[in-house]
């Protein structure tokens, strides 16, 4: 990496792997900063964890539902066609029929909304509206057999139904759980160990201030002891080195000045 | 204004399952007379599946798109590539085709959750 010094700031920057620290000034009062913000990155981190351990499971639990229900949607089917078969063997062809009588649907779906840790999941529910359109088909051949038929579809209906429900979940949560899961990632990888860096930054530039700090004021400490030493000295000594006699020196007059 | 209630299934498929979902009830021609099912015959091409399927899944009014899976396999490209949670699209077996869950593109996103053993 390169060092740069600019504006009396160093900093320090490392290529690409975010091996990098917030742009901060080195203060105590940014240290309790980010103090506050890395305990607020952890609680996110295991919100959202405990977020994606929930929607996982649901999405586990659908997932066996649906791997269930396409199961049974397959044998429910196969009795449907079976029904149809006879129906035709009854009545002859009556598809031209059926697909040229279309007109409005008996059957129709409400949307309702559930929530699973947050995120809303729709759900299909069938209802009925309106007349059967095809309430007099093949009353003369058949009828029997279509009814039947009527009736094994209408409950494959019923299956699909929930079975689409179930996908759609699948399909949202898949989706979510993807998302969440990157914001974890992110916060556990780069987010909170960028501010544990900068809080190293700090903790060693505050030190170091210290530490200059405390060396500055020792050199004056010392500096002040050497110089009262010399004038300590200079009091004691006359000008040719010998000690100091006080009878010999001529005080200044007090009284008569 | 969108309603929550008053949507439809769809159906793509051959004549035997069109009849039989529409004999359950599900046929429907809207103001424009446009219908929600679409039968598939030999004579059927993959392009003209394939724009059913995207006019199917881009009306607001229907929440649920079934289709034969031998169908599907025609148009699995795009399959494979849809993500809309709505409208959810069912693969069911048609008369001469069980249902195989290997091909269903829904279960493939979700390959290595479960395996084949699930579904015996």
């Amino acid at each position: 990496g390169s060092m740069r010094e600019r504006c009396g700031l160093r900093v320090l920057n490392l290529k690409m792997s975010g091996k990098d620290r917030l742009n901060v000034f080195p203060s105590r009062m940014a240290l309790a900063q980010m103090k506050i913000r890395l305990k607020g990155a952890q609680k996110g981190h295991s919100l959202l964890k405990k977020k994606s351990d929930a929607l996982t499971l649901r999405f586990r639990q659908i997932l066996r539902k649906i791997i269930e229900t396409k199961t049974l949607m397959g044998e429910v089917m196969k009795e449907a066609q079976f029904s149809l078969a006879e129906a035709n063997f009854s009545a002859g062809d009556f598809s031209s029929t059926v697909i040229q009588n279309v007109d409005k649907a008996q059957v129709k779906l409400h949307t309702k909304k559930d929530n699973v840790a947050g995120v809303t999941l729709p759900v299909f529910q069938t209802y009925n509206d309106g007349a059967d359109t095809y309430g007099l088909a093949g009353l003369s051949r058949g009828g029997q057999q279509i009814s039947k038929c009527k009736e094994v579809f209408g409950k494959a209906v019923l299956l699909l139904v929930d079975l689409a429900s179930f996908q759609t979940s699948f399909v949202t949560l898949d989706e979510v759980i993807k998302i969440t899961n990157r914001r974890v990632n992110a916060i556990e990888h780069v987010i909170i160990p960028r501010i544990q860096r900068t809080m190293k930054y700090i903790t060693t530039e505050l030190d170091e201030r210290e530490r200059e700090e405390f060396y500055r004021l020792k050199k004056i400490q010392e500096k002040k002891k050497k110089l009262r030493k010399q004038e300590e000295m200079k009091k004691n000594v006359t000008e040719d080195n010998k000690p100091r006699n006080i009878f010999e020196e001529q005080d200044e007059d007090i009284l008569f000045k | 204004m969108t309603m929550k209630g008053g949507k439809l299934l769809a159906v793509i498929g051959e004549e035997d399952t069109c009849t039989g979902f529409l004999l359950g009830g599900i046929g429907e021609l809207n103001s424009k007379r446009q219908p929600n099912f679409f039968v598939v015959d030999k004579e059927t091409t993959v392009s003209e599946v394939e724009e059913t399927f995207k006019t199917f899944t881009s009306r607001p009014d229907i929440a649920v798109v079934l289709i034969n899976q031998n169908v599907a396999d025609m148009i699995r490209h795009l399959l494979d590539r849809y993500e809309q949670p709505i409208p959810s699209v069912l693969e069911i077996p048609s008369k001469d085709h069980p249902y195989d869950p290997t091909k269903d593109s829904i279960l493939r996103r979700a390959k290595g959750m479960f395996n084949a053993e699930d579904f015996r």
